[in-house]
């Protein structure tokens, strides 16, 4: 077992680097400030007023250009204040969440993104209910295999853990922010370590701490005392809540972002617009993934997990080790989760309530695919992942979540052992 | 400010509108989870129908409040009849995802939806009809001892308290009917009850309903008090809350939820008052004002793992009946 888990780990890691130095950028230009001024369609909107202005007296202006973007030179790493001017947003229109932004430039260029629209979503995104254009929805569908692919990360370990124990962790998408924030931690001063380092250690990190650490120093010991598994349910949710007021306390409630690529800009691919580093991520998630399921179907341990899963007391009286199998879970359970919320963190920004929000979708997804099963983590994420992101051609930005997970509901009137589950009939 | 004031404010709190809201959903949860041992983790979703039936038809629509609160106690059943139908007949996790994925959808719809407020929620005299019923002479303020109400807040927690005790002693009654034992039968072993012929899908639906109802009086209560509905106030995290209030009172006990009401209030408000008194006279420097609200949360998150690892059975509960699996 301990060389095979070695094995995954260095195979994982060396993804990881590889992967990333093959995507490096270089990324130590002079620092500016771009804003890029869009529309619901994510459509540039050139001729819009840009204005950059500093604390200590500094001022620079632009006007996008039919890309929609205006770069402004600034003269120093620093707190800058991003405005664009609305009087020069055609129509009359306003910009979502306000016409201005404070940023953080550090080295290179550091893009603002200013979505035109109305309303004030949860940040950022294109509003729902516009014109359905061919390439918007392979813009969607692209989006949407991004975010099924972060979300399978997650589901995994999620109906793995639900597996071999029975518990539905309610902390599973506190695993998630843990894991980015550890990497945060890594990445930030004062240690500072480049992200190529950061985020592999910072995965490895959460494994252990957060996903080995939790089981020796909760889980067991509840596991001895006989803990009901709704009792146990009820200790995940305290736990949610204290683990996100904890980060909160020490790291408040602001987004963060990691040193690096965090205004990476997006390039075009035919009718799709995708950043670099979503690429890397997706095509990393995409190894893990598939390392991990070949895992769990040929490996010694792989298979006492799925025994375990099947039925725990005939698996420990074949000799199966049910406690290690557990551990086991956990560490790979907790790095799957903190794998993705780094990806999460990269492409998007590193806050207290990221698992949080993705907790339901996680939910959405394994209930979807089929509570337990590996194959309908998968599966769920996908379907779920994917009709969140297309959603957004028929309903507002904001219920994009609710859309999926209303399509759970739906399907548990239907097929409640879900797309892959067995039934299992109590009342 | 001193000791004194701070705890003036941790007992106004303990028995005042918040305590009550709370108590209300409490109650709610007590009969679903307590009693039957479903796990409704979207309680708040019945709080917002209950508190947006009456911003929207009170206010939108101009009706009577009493004809809207008639509305949103009718909006209540359907929604426990939506959420039971798919789930009741599955394993009790299933619920639990359910009814917190539904809290979520209304939060969203509720906040992205300009006709039920959208994110600006709805404020208004949406408790007018209410007040005007107020017997209290006309005066600003009412003193107890240390603790004093305005005029408005004293009717409210007057009539509060009035309707929790007329509830708790229907809770009492129906628990101690043949039905009320059939829905500890439930909780205890289903297979059983179902095999001496009782529809527990039935029961259980009935449980779900009943207590939704408690949550939209909740959810109602507290649109009046408030005279105001924000989307963001209804977070998963309020069902959360209620569930530390049931477990520390102790669960499937008539008065659990009033005293863990009660206690949970006054110890959250006291311990976060006497931080802000520390901070404030210097004698802890470590914290600023600002990181004494995560501090709390914190402390029920604690609070809540530890009473469900060493004392499930809370205050007044008896730990046999906490005893539930999931499967």
């Amino acid at each position: 077992m301990h060389r095979g888990a070695t094995r995954l780990v260095l195979l994982v890691l060396g993804a990881f680097v590889a992967l990333f130095a093959l995507s490096g950028v270089a990324n130590a230009a002079d620092p500016s400030v771009t804003a890029v001024v869009t529309d619901a369609d994510k459509t540039p909107i050139p001729g819009v007023a840009v204005s950059v202005t500093s604390a200590d007296g500094f001022s620079g202006t632009g006007t996008t250009d039919d890309e929609g973007v205006a770069t402004v030179l600034v003269p120093a790493s620093g707190k800058y204040i991003v405005t664009v001017d609305e009087a020069t947003v055609p129509d009359g229109q306003s910009i979502k969440d306000g016409p201005e932004r404070t940023v953080n430039v550090l080295t290179g260029d550091k893009k603002v993104f200013f979505p035109v629209g109305s309303g004030d979503g949860d940040g950022g995104g294109d509003t729902g209910g516009s014109s359905i254009t061919l390439s918007r929805v392979l813009q969607l569908v692209v989006d949407g295999i991004i975010l099924s692919l972060l979300i399978a990360l997650a589901a995994l370990g999620l109906n793995l853990i639900f597996g071999t124990t029975g518990l539905t962790n309610f902390a599973h998408g506190e695993l998630l922010t843990l894991g980015a924030f550890t990497t945060l931690v890594l990445n930030a001063p004062p240690i500072g370590l480049n992200i190529f380092i950061a985020a592999p250690l910072g995965v490895l990190l959460s494994a252990l701490l957060w996903g080995w650490g939790q089981n020796q120093l909760i889980w067991r010991p509840l596991r001895r005392r006989q803990t009901g598994l709704i009792a146990a349910m009820i200790v995940t949710i305290g736990m949610a809540i204290a683990i996100r007021y904890t980060l909160l306390l020490f790291f408040g409630g602001a987004p963060r972002s990691y040193e690096q690529f965090a205004g990476q800009p997006g390039v075009e691919i035919g009718p799709v617009f995708i950043t670099p580093k979503s690429m890397v991520l997706s095509t990393i998630a995409v190894v893990v993934l598939i390392a991990t399921v070949l895992w769990l179907r040929n490996s010694r341990i792989g298979k006492a997990t799925r025994a375990v899963s099947d039925n725990p007391a005939l698996a420990s009286a074949s000799g199966v080790n049910v406690e290690r199998v557990i551990a086991v879970v956990w560490i790979l359970g907790a790095g799957l989760a903190a794998y993705s919320g780094v990806f999460l963190g990269m492409t998007q920004n590193v806050i207290w309530t990221m698992g949080q929000y993705l907790l339901l979708v996680l939910f959405a997804s394994v209930v979807l695919g089929g509570l337990g099963t590996i194959g309908g983590a998968i599966v769920g994420a996908f379907v779920v992942g994917i009709t969140v992101q297309l959603s957004t051609l028929i309903v507002p930005t904001e219920l994009k979540t609710a859309a999926a997970l209303a399509l759970m509901i739906l399907l548990l009137l239907v097929r409640p052992q879900g797309l892959l589950g067995r039934p299992e009939r109590v009342g | 400010m001193d000791i004194a004031f701070v705890l003036t404010q941790a007992i106004t709190q303990a028995i005042g509108v918040t305590a009550i809201i709370y108590l209300l959903a409490t109650m709610g949860l007590n009969i679903q989870f307590g009693y039957t041992g479903l796990l409704n983790f979207g309680q708040i979703a019945f709080v917002a129908v209950g508190s947006y039936g009456i911003g929207v038809f009170v206010i939108y629509r101009g009706w009577s409040l009493w004809a809207s609160i008639l509305v949103a106690l009718v909006l209540s059943v359907i929604l426990s009849l939506i959420l039971g139908v798919p789930t009741l007949r599955l394993r009790a996790d299933y619920l639990a995802i359910v009814t917190i994925a539904t809290g979520e959808i209304m939060r969203l719809a509720t906040k992205s939806l300009d006709p039920l407020g959208g994110s600006q929620g709805i404020s208004g005299k949406m408790g007018d009809d209410f007040y005007a019923l107020n017997p209290f002479p006309e005066q600003d303020r009412f003193e107890f001892g240390p603790l004093n109400f305005s005029r408005n807040d004293l009717w409210v927690v007057v009539v509060g308290w009035v309707v929790i005790a007329l509830l708790l002693l229907l809770t009492w009654a129906l628990m101690r009917s043949p039905w009320g034992r059939i829905l500890k039968g439930i909780r205890e072993d289903e297979d059983a009850v179902r095999s001496l012929g009782k529809s527990t899908y039935l029961r259980k639906m009935q449980a779900l309903v009943l207590g939704g109802l408690f949550g939209t009086l909740a959810g109602i209560f507290w649109a009046v008090a408030k005279q105001s509905v924000q989307p963001d106030s209804f977070v998963p995290d309020f069902t959360f809350f209620c569930y530390t209030i049931l477990i520390l009172g102790g669960a499937a006990r008539v008065l659990g939820p009033v005293l863990g009401a009660i206690i949970f209030w006054f110890l959250l408000v006291f311990i976060e008052q006497f931080l802000i008194l520390l901070v404030q006279g210097g004698t802890i420097t470590f914290l600023s004002t600002t990181q004494i609200g995560p501090i709390r949360f914190i402390l029920v998150g604690v609070g809540l793992m530890l009473l469900m690892i060493f004392r499930p059975q809370g205050i007044l509960g008896d730990r046999k009946e906490i005893r539930l699996d999931a499967r």
